[in-house]
């Protein structure tokens, strides 16, 4: 059975993760929490989150929560992320595809600006 | 669901639901005896024989807020559409254990898809859950126990750039190598 990495590799990578952390910061504590329950899943909610990890990557943003929850009872407008920057009021958006997730990254998380064609209300 | 990964990703929500601290998922593309297995192993709540047959009724759910669950129904009915089958092993505190079988060639069995990325958005959205991902085929095997990973990186948020880099690699690359050594008989 193939090791899948060395104890080296590990290490280097926790203080690789540690410097870059110290770089950049993103606007303040960041949560963000996207649906993934059986409707969720079934709409692309997956695609939706990997879009935000992928954003995460590139973007070198750091100090974000990325978790997931079950179905919220909103099935008709999955896939939905919900965004909680610092101690600002909770943000849930609809209907979030891949681009749109990105959209949020980047005003939203990034910008500081909620996107106000992507809110529903729960 | 367009892929089983889809629906791996659905059962192991579940679990997490139910109160596992430890779930595997096993695939299996078995060519030379024309089967796909997965399997979902956990150690949460467990369910009493009464609920493990009432569980593949669309109607029968424990949420509150819709009144079916479809997660099992949808895949038992996948699996017996493909020459295969679900079966559920389960005891109250005993965890459960829930495998799919389907036959590997049939015309109607959706792709496995996208493993890799499943497994990393289930590692980094539950890290508190102990993970085992297993992929596998008739000569090799590649297996991802998060228990070194996490020893290493203490409780540092995994949502992080170089984090995320590292664990979709060593996912994909793992999973890969194991798709580029299959012998076709």
């Amino acid at each position: 059975m193939p090791t899948v990495k060395s104890l080296e590799d590990l290490k280097k990578l926790r203080e690789e993760a540690l410097e870059k952390r110290k770089l950049k910061i993103a606007s303040g504590n960041v949560q963000i929490t996207v649906a993934m329950g059986t409707c969720g899943i079934a709409a692309g909610a997956r695609e939706t989150m990997k879009a935000i990890l992928d954003t995460i990557e590139t973007e070198n943003l750091t100090g974000i929560t990325v978790t997931q929850t079950g179905c919220m009872g909103l099935c008709e407008k999955e896939p939905i992320v919900q965004v909680m920057v610092g101690d600002q009021p909770k943000v849930t958006y609809g209907k979030v595809n891949p681009q749109a997730a990105k959209r949020i990254m980047q005003q939203h998380v990034v910008g500081g600006k909620t996107v106000e064609d992507l809110v529903i209300d729960l | 669901m367009r892929e089983l990964a889809l629906h791996l990703l659905d059962i192991a929500e579940n679990r997490v639901a139910a109160g596992a601290k430890t779930i595997q998922i096993v695939a299996e593309e078995d060519l030379i005896n024309d089967r796909l297995r997965l399997a979902v192993i956990d150690d949460g709540a467990g369910m009493d024989a009464q609920m493990v047959t009432r569980v593949t009724d669309p109607f029968v759910t424990t949420r509150t807020t819709r009144k079916v669950g479809l997660s099992i129904p949808l895949l038992k009915a996948a699996a017996e559409a493909c020459n295969g089958f679900l079966i559920i092993s389960s005891a109250p505190g005993k965890g459960t254990r829930i495998d799919v079988e389907f036959q590997h060639s049939h015309i109607d069995r959706s792709p496995l898809g996208d493993l890799p990325g499943t497994w990393l958005t289930l590692l980094v959205s539950y890290p508190a859950i102990h993970w085992i991902f297993q992929y596998k085929n008739s000569s090799s095997c590649f297996e991802f126990d998060d228990v070194l990973f996490k020893r290493e990186i203490g409780d540092f948020p995994l949502a992080e750039p170089t984090i995320l880099t590292f664990l979709r690699q060593c996912l994909q690359e793992g999973v890969s190598g194991i798709q580029s050594s299959v012998v076709i008989q």
